[in-house]
């Protein structure tokens, strides 16, 4: 029960003009979120402005990769298998809603540092992923 | 302008079925609303408002309409908020007699999930798709299920929560589940069976889990002029709130639900405190579900959560604060996957003395129900209605 990403296909995201950037950078092995010029926060996901302060000077920049479980829980029911969902926390801040992957589910625990990686999806951009670090 | 007093839950009727292959949903749809004219007193041509949800097919409240043959109308309102929808709709239809926009407000619910389990959504897996956040969270295998559970992990993990505590929100469902005779589960269970019962996704088991009926209920609110004409005991409607909470940017913090917000506007239009409920109806998708709400409505502090529901303390006739008196969405009914409805029906019940007499509390004069549609382990649009016996 340590690899549930291989029992299930991935398909691909749909993308649309606002986040094609997004996956564009995701195929070079990059995870963007957005950051406010103008108030100074970041945000998940990336969008054309500020979920905050409404500004239109937003800058989308590459995640260092690093993060830690906020939440998660093991999902049983499931007829591809076991696999985490989780929210973990970006070491710049935004909580992400993911997968933990490649890792032993018994060894999760809130807190847990975590590392970005890619799995790809069926004729489309990789999508992002997490696991334990 | 407040909407207290200026309207009253004058019909309500919840269909008996949980499991019905041989009818449609709009036929269901259509049983619902002669029940609950036959309980106000009322014909099809008195109803000129009507509100439905995302369960209502094809288009919307216009297709209903048409096949029901409502040809009074001049108010319509098909706002979606998932299962809370019902509940936020007895808010709106106050608003739209007090505002003279309708006189005899219509309410529908229904939907086959046990017969055939829906695709993609009320709106259809499209409109998902094409949501904006859709990229970002559809490859990530979200469930109601396993996005609650999140809630529930965090919960525990900030405030010492425990199984156990959730555990005790199904064991008074199924107390009150065993005298409804058409509660899909009436067996009482304990502590010990929901914990044994099979993992769904950690840390919530199935037992922490509603269940999946067909069926549906429906509503009528009506003036006060046209209240007093009829022969129904007055259930009032006094204060009403409304709130959606998503992820907010990545700043989701899930261990509160909307509840937070549109619990105190309903408290502060009806001028009463949770103190002074009676009654309370908690939407029960999950157990998480109702302890968060709980403590969101102020009937605890936050994180007092699992100390407040355990030992039998929602058991009407054993604890403070009875709840679900019908069994609930974790045992009676959980019609189209949306419980707002039933929460509003047995409110309606416990004002008017006519619960089962083995779960009805004593003077029961002000109840509250409360929803949240959607996902707490996302966003989710939460309601909150509270009524009076006049």
């Amino acid at each position: 029960m340590s690899d549930p990403q291989a029992a299930r296909k991935l398909a691909a995201p749909p993308v649309n003009p606002e986040t094609e950037r997004f996956w564009k950078a995701a195929e070079a092995g990059t995870l963007l979120y957005g950051f406010c010029l103008a108030c100074g926060e970041p945000h998940y996901f990336p969008r054309s402005f500020c979920p905050f302060c409404f500004s239109d000077r937003v800058e989308w920049r590459a995640a260092g990769g690093a993060a830690k479980v906020y939440s998660f829980s093991v999902m049983h029911k499931s007829p591809s298998g076991p696999y985490a969902i989780a929210y973990v926390e970006l070491a710049e801040g935004p909580r992400v809603l993911t997968n933990l992957v490649d890792c032993a589910f018994d060894t999760i625990a809130i807190g847990a540092r975590t590392k970005l990686v890619w799995k790809p999806s069926e004729g489309g951009p990789p999508v992002p992923f997490f696991t334990l670090d | 302008m407040s909407i207290k007093g200026k309207a009253y839950v004058m019909g309500a009727f919840e269909h008996p079925t949980r499991h019905a292959p041989d009818k449609s949903t709009p036929q269901l749809h259509a049983e619902c609303l002669r029940g609950a004219l036959a309980d106000a007193g009322l014909t099809k041509d008195d109803v000129d408002g009507y509100f439905c949800a995302g369960d209502a097919p094809g288009f919307g409240a216009i297709s209903m309409a048409d096949y029901l043959g409502l040809d009074k109308l001049r108010h319509v309102d098909s706002t979606e908020t998932g299962g809370s929808s019902y509940i936020l709709h007895v808010g709106h239809a106050a608003q739209a007699i007090a505002a003279g926009k309708c006189s005899v407000a219509l309410i529908t619910l229904a939907g086959k999930p046990r017969t055939s389990p829906p695709g993609g959504g009320p709106r259809g897996s499209s409109g998902f798709a094409a949501a904006p956040e859709a990229a970002f969270e559809m490859p990530y295998g979200g469930t109601t299920h396993n996005q609650y559970a999140m809630c529930a992990m965090r919960h525990c993990h900030e405030f010492g929560t425990t199984s156990e505590q959730l555990a005790w929100i199904k064991v008074a469902a199924s107390h009150h589940a065993q005298y409804n005779p058409n509660a899909f589960l009436r067996n009482v269970v304990t502590v010990e069976e929901v914990l044994a019962s099979p993992m769904i996704a950690t840390p919530l088991h199935r037992l922490d889990c509603c269940v999946v009926t067909d069926g549906g209920g429906a509503l009528i609110v009506t003036s006060p002029e046209i209240a007093k004409s009829l022969k129904r005991p007055r259930v009032k409607v006094i204060g009403a709130g409304e709130a959606p909470k998503g992820v907010h940017g990545g700043k989701i913090d899930l261990t509160f639900s909307g509840a937070a917000w549109s619990g105190p506007k309903a408290f502060a239009e009806a001028g009463v405190a949770p103190s002074d409920i009676k009654y309370a109806s908690i939407y029960d998708s999950f157990t998480i579900t109702v302890l968060m709400q709980l403590e969101d409505l102020g009937f605890c502090r936050k994180g007092e959560g699992g100390k407040f529901v355990a030992d039998g303390n929602l058991i009407s006739g054993v604890g403070k604060l009875p709840f679900n008196t019908d069994g609930g969405g974790l045992c009676n009914n959980h019609p189209t996957n949306r419980g707002g409805i039933t929460k509003v029906i047995e409110a309606v019940r416990q004002l008017r003395g006519e619960a089962h007499p083995k779960v009805q509390v004593k003077n029961c004069d002000l109840a509250i129900a409360q929803g949240t549609g959607g996902s707490l382990g996302t966003r989710h649009g939460s309601a909150t209605v509270i009524l009076e016996r006049e």
